[in-house]
């Protein structure tokens, strides 16, 4: 009888996801409605059950996926994976006007860069500020708090450790749950709530994941203007790491 | 027809890709530079233009609809697929760049978002 549960579920994985997040969606809606009178969107409470779970997830299988490392949620894998959410992120663009962006283009490329030189010189001293003093792995850290992507790309082409690459990853995946978590808890304190500042937000921020994420259970009008800007940052980030700011910081080590 | 505006969508997504691919490569860098955000600036534009009117109304733009509906259900799929358990791993640095990254980046937020604003609206 199990069995046959099984066999079906995981043949359908996908539907299963579907109705895995419907169920969760519903119940996480229902408590913000009930117990926090709306005060926390229903979307902010799902995403941090959904990143309780991955935690859950990665201790039990010890695998990298969270949830998606139980066979029987591996649907999750696919509908949070790379392709269905650039997907969804770009239908969100529909209907967006031309003339928001233009308003805001000259400050979203400049958040951009700046955002990854400020992350950058962040995690670089905090690096440093933990006793290291080898130049290779303070830009590969300082290249982690860019974001997680960043942080291994960097590494790898200027040669550093696996330790050293491990924690700048773990550094970038910090930030991409904070900006997930923390994006609807500041979000009034920083002006976020009109196009111009979340395209701003996402290029200073740069984590696609986070910014989808924080930007869903802030204002989901405001997603298109802040993800535009994030998919520039971590290409930005690749092409900066290895290059300029290893240069700089090995001018300074 | 829905699997028009389906269509256009998965279009502009593959369009943006390739080009996001072919900067990676032209600038040397192992990654997609803004390929997503091309493909948006395409449907923006395709959404806009008079010339693609008959695949953006009506049935055909139910069907970017429902995607972009299905935007917050797939960003907490994303969430539950996270390596959550190796961010915890990473230890106390880990933790102070991750945390004084973000908490830096939010305070320029404001600052930023006044960069080409009218000087009448910046006085506010």
């Amino acid at each position: 009888m199990i069995e046959l549960f099984e066999t079906v579920f995981v043949r359908n994985n996908l539907v299963v996801a579907f109705a895995t997040v419907g169920g969760v969606m519903w119940f996480s809606y229902f408590i913000a409605d009930k117990l926090t009178r709306g005060r926390i969107h229903g979307s902010a409470i799902a995403i941090a059950l959904g990143l309780i779970a991955a935690y859950l997830g990665g201790i039990m299988t010890g695998g990298d996926k969270g949830v998606a490392d139980f066979s029987l949620l591996g649907g999750i894998g696919l509908m949070g994976g790379g392709m269905l959410r650039d997907f969804a992120i770009v239908s969100t663009a529909f209907g967006v006007q031309l003339s928001e962006l233009k308003k805001a283009g000259v400050a979203g490329v400049i958040s951009i860069f700046a955002g990854v030189i400020v992350s950058f010189v962040v995690g670089a001293a905090v690096a440093v500020g933990f006793g290291y003093d080898d130049p290779v792995a303070i830009t590969t850290i300082g290249a982690g708090a860019v974001t997680y992507i960043v942080g291994p790309v960097t590494g790898e082409a200027i040669g550093a450790s696996g330790e050293v690459i491990t924690l700048s990853v773990a550094a970038g995946l910090i930030k991409s749950i904070l900006v997930m978590i923390g994006t609807p808890l500041v979000a009034r304190s920083i002006g976020l709530d009109n196009p111009q500042s979340a395209m701003v937000f996402g290029g200073l921020m740069g984590t696609t994941s986070g910014v989808a994420a924080g930007l869903a259970a802030t204002d989901p009008k405001l997603v298109p203007y802040g993800a535009m800007t994030a998919t520039f940052y971590t290409g930005i980030g690749c092409l900066l790491g290895p290059s300029l700011l290893f240069l700089l910081v090995g001018s300074i080590f | 027809m829905l699997i028009y505006g389906v269509a256009l969508l998965s279009g502009c997504l593959l369009i943006g890709m390739v080009i996001g691919e072919a900067v990676g490569l032209a600038i040397g860098v192992d990654a997609n530079v803004g390929g997503v955000g091309i493909a948006m600036l395409l449907l923006v534009l395709a959404s806009n233009s008079p010339m693609f009117r008959k695949i953006t109304e009506g049935n055909a733009g139910a069907g970017i609809q429902f995607w972009s509906a299905m935007y917050i259900p797939i960003v907490i799929a994303m969430a539950a697929r996270q390596n959550v358990a190796a961010a915890t791993e990473g230890g106390l640095l880990a933790l102070t760049a991750g945390i004084a990254a973000v908490a830096v980046s939010f305070a320029l937020v404001p600052i930023l978002s006044k960069i080409g604003e009218k000087p009448e609206r910046g006085s506010e």
